[in-house]
């Protein structure tokens, strides 16, 4: 088990955390740039002093500012993967990843980096020098060569966000199988919502050095604590003031105009979040029919494609996104300046307090 | 983008003229004189004297430079201390001061009248007039073209791989050996170039500090000087071979430089 207390101040940036993160368990750690992530790896690592805290490692004491207790980076054993990787550029990718391999004898370091390296699926480029690599398989020595000395923590920080978008998803699910593979506390930072559900049993939200909410991905996605990590899961997030209705469910007058309701109850300032997949984009002239409670007229702003799906940003009072595919895109002839209707149900609108 | 013709002419023109100014000097060294009769001095006892001298003088100054700059320029490329600035303007003094000042300087401080003179004395190290001088003067001349490169070479090796080698069990001492000097290898070797062709052409600091007695401190500069009256193409050929080597110097420096520049291309 892995515990973590640190208060800091970094400039005018305050990080005040607790986190505990249980062997077999990967705690992704997500958040916007700037908002303390990285700073709890590196304090966990030994790279970064808090002002106050206490880290502990099962029965170790990593470091308790209070006791004067600081271990070098050195003797904590945590498998750190850097964001920009630090390939050792002189040093051929298996004696990258034979780096740390103090335990094992010289002779035997390389047959047991080039098998590291085959789990990896990098066997063959075991020669190779880190710049003739390709920046998938850069990532997959830095895992490699982290989990090399069998660390009791793993620690990684945006291990995906070098890559370019074509490699990203494939090297995503790989190092999520890989995570799941290793039984030691393992924390991932990352700034995307998607990639800490991929690579995370549990997922934090952090913004400005504090955990907002802590939970499963599909938890948080359901049952936002507030609106900022509302619209971190990607959801559309609508500024509004609810209030009960007669008919049991909740109306919200809409900042910038419109009216929208909700199955669930609040009074006062909301924010209302639907997903973009639960939107439904319909010409203004069609007749209102199905169950869709809540409709939006607006002007479409911005079509976009990203794969497989559009992503249509509308104008409607408040800014809205809705994802469609690309049939109904052409159906619709949906281009900016187009008017569109957003519809969506009741029930897939959550309300909470701003 | 265009550049108009009358301009480009006088861009080419100036570039032309400082090219001739620069070169003409250095071709007339080997052209004065027939190669046959540059080799032939160099057949001199007094040259071979002064060319051994200046080898000898010059790699024990390079390593002193090596051995006492690289942890020192470490500790300047990766600690944030009070008054740092102040520490490297003064490490690269020696670069803008004139070589003169630069033999008064060390004199008034390790001359036998000096600050440290009496107790250079009583550990009976004789350094003015003494072979040992010209090493303390080529050194006080030299470090700082290896400290300012080396200082370079070490900040721009990222934090994170020293970083990545502590999280790898490795502590700060072998990671220097392992990991920052291997990755500032380019850096160093262009800096140490650097210091030791400065150390083969110094002079007037030389001359001042340890005088110029053949076979003891009479380095290859100092016995041009002291020839050049009597004995031209003497001179002339101990010139010569100066120039060969500052040459293959500047062109290892070019080389060594130029690849780390391809090697970042290709990343």
């Amino acid at each position: 088990m892995l515990r973590v207390d640190a208060r800091t101040t970094l400039g005018a940036f305050a990080l005040d955390v607790g986190l505990a993160v249980a062997p077999g368990e990967r705690l992704a750690l997500a958040g916007p740039s700037g908002a303390g992530k990285s700073t709890v790896l590196r304090i966990v690592g030994g790279l970064l002093r808090p002002s106050h805290g206490v880290v502990r490692c099962g029965e170790r004491v990593w470091l308790d500012t209070a006791a004067g207790v600081d271990v070098a980076p050195e003797r904590r054993g945590c498998g750190f993967v850097f964001q920009d990787y630090a390939l050792f550029g002189h040093l051929r990718a298996w004696q990258n990843v034979a780096y740390g391999m103090r335990d094992v004898p010289r002779r035997e370091r390389r047959a047991r980096a080039v098998e590291l390296l085959d789990r990896f699926g990098l066997a063959d480029r075991a020669d190779a020098r880190p710049a003739t690599l390709s920046g998938g398989e850069r990532q997959r020595v830095a895992v490699a060569r982290a989990l090399a000395r069998r660390p009791s923590v793993l620690l990684l920080d945006e291990p995906l966000s070098a890559l370019d978008a074509r490699t990203r998803a494939a090297a995503g699910r790989e190092l999520a199988m890989v995570l799941r593979d290793t039984s030691v506390p393992t924390i991932v930072v990352t700034h995307d919502f998607h990639e800490a559900a991929l690579l995370g049993t549990r997922v934090a939200v952090i913004d400005a050095g504090r955990v907002i909410q802590e939970g499963r991905a599909d938890e948080l996605a359901a049952q936002p604590a507030s609106a900022f990590v509302a619209d971190f899961t990607g959801a559309v997030v609508l500024a509004g003031v609810a209030a009960p209705a007669p008919d049991g469910l909740t109306r919200v007058a809409l900042e910038g105009g419109g009216e929208i309701v909700s199955v669930d109850a609040a009074a006062g300032p909301v924010a209302a979040t639907v997903f973009p997949w639960e939107i439904v984009l319909e010409d203004p002239s069609a007749v209102a029919g199905g169950s869709a409670r809540n409709r939006l007229a607006g002007e479409v702003t911005a079509v976009t494609d990203v794969g497989g799906r559009v992503r249509v940003a509308i104008a409607a009072g408040q800014p809205l996104v809705a994802e469609v595919t690309a049939t109904a895109v052409r159906d619709l002839a949906l281009a900016p300046g187009a008017r569109v209707v957003a519809s969506w149900k009741a029930a897939a609108t959550r309300l909470v307090d701003r | 983008m265009r550049t108009s013709r009358p301009f480009a002419l006088l861009l080419f023109t100036a570039l032309a003229l400082a090219l001739a100014f620069l070169v003409v000097p250095v071709v007339a060294i080997f052209t004065d004189t027939s190669p046959r009769a540059l080799i032939d001095s160099l057949d001199d006892p007094v040259a071979r004297d002064a060319l051994w001298l200046s080898l000898k003088t010059t790699l024990i100054a390079l390593a002193i430079i090596v051995v006492v700059g690289t942890p020192a320029a470490y500790v300047l490329a990766t600690r944030r201390f009070r008054g740092r600035a102040v520490v490297q303007t003064l490490v690269e003094l020696p670069l803008v001061l004139p070589p003169a000042a630069a033999g008064i300087a060390l004199l008034a401080a390790l001359g036998p009248n000096g600050l440290l003179g009496p107790l250079l004395e009583d550990a009976g190290i004789e350094l003015v007039l003494q072979t040992a001088g010209v090493i303390v003067a080529l050194v006080f001349v030299s470090a700082p073209f290896y400290l300012r490169q080396a200082e370079a070479a070490f900040s721009a090796v990222p934090l994170s791989v020293m970083q990545a080698s502590r999280t790898l069990g490795v502590g700060e001492a072998a990671t220097l050996v392992r990991v920052v000097i291997p990755t500032a290898r380019n850096g160093l070797l262009a800096g140490a170039a650097l210091a030791w062709g400065r150390a083969l052409g110094e002079f007037g600091a030389t001359l001042m500090f340890a005088g110029s007695f053949r076979g003891v401190t009479q380095t290859v500069p100092l016995a041009i000087y002291d020839r050049f009256a009597t004995d031209f193409p003497g001179a002339l050929a101990l010139s010569a071979v100066l120039v060969c080597v500052s040459f293959a110097l500047l062109l290892s420096v070019k080389l060594v430089t130029g690849r780390e520049a391809l090697g970042v291309a290709a990343r």
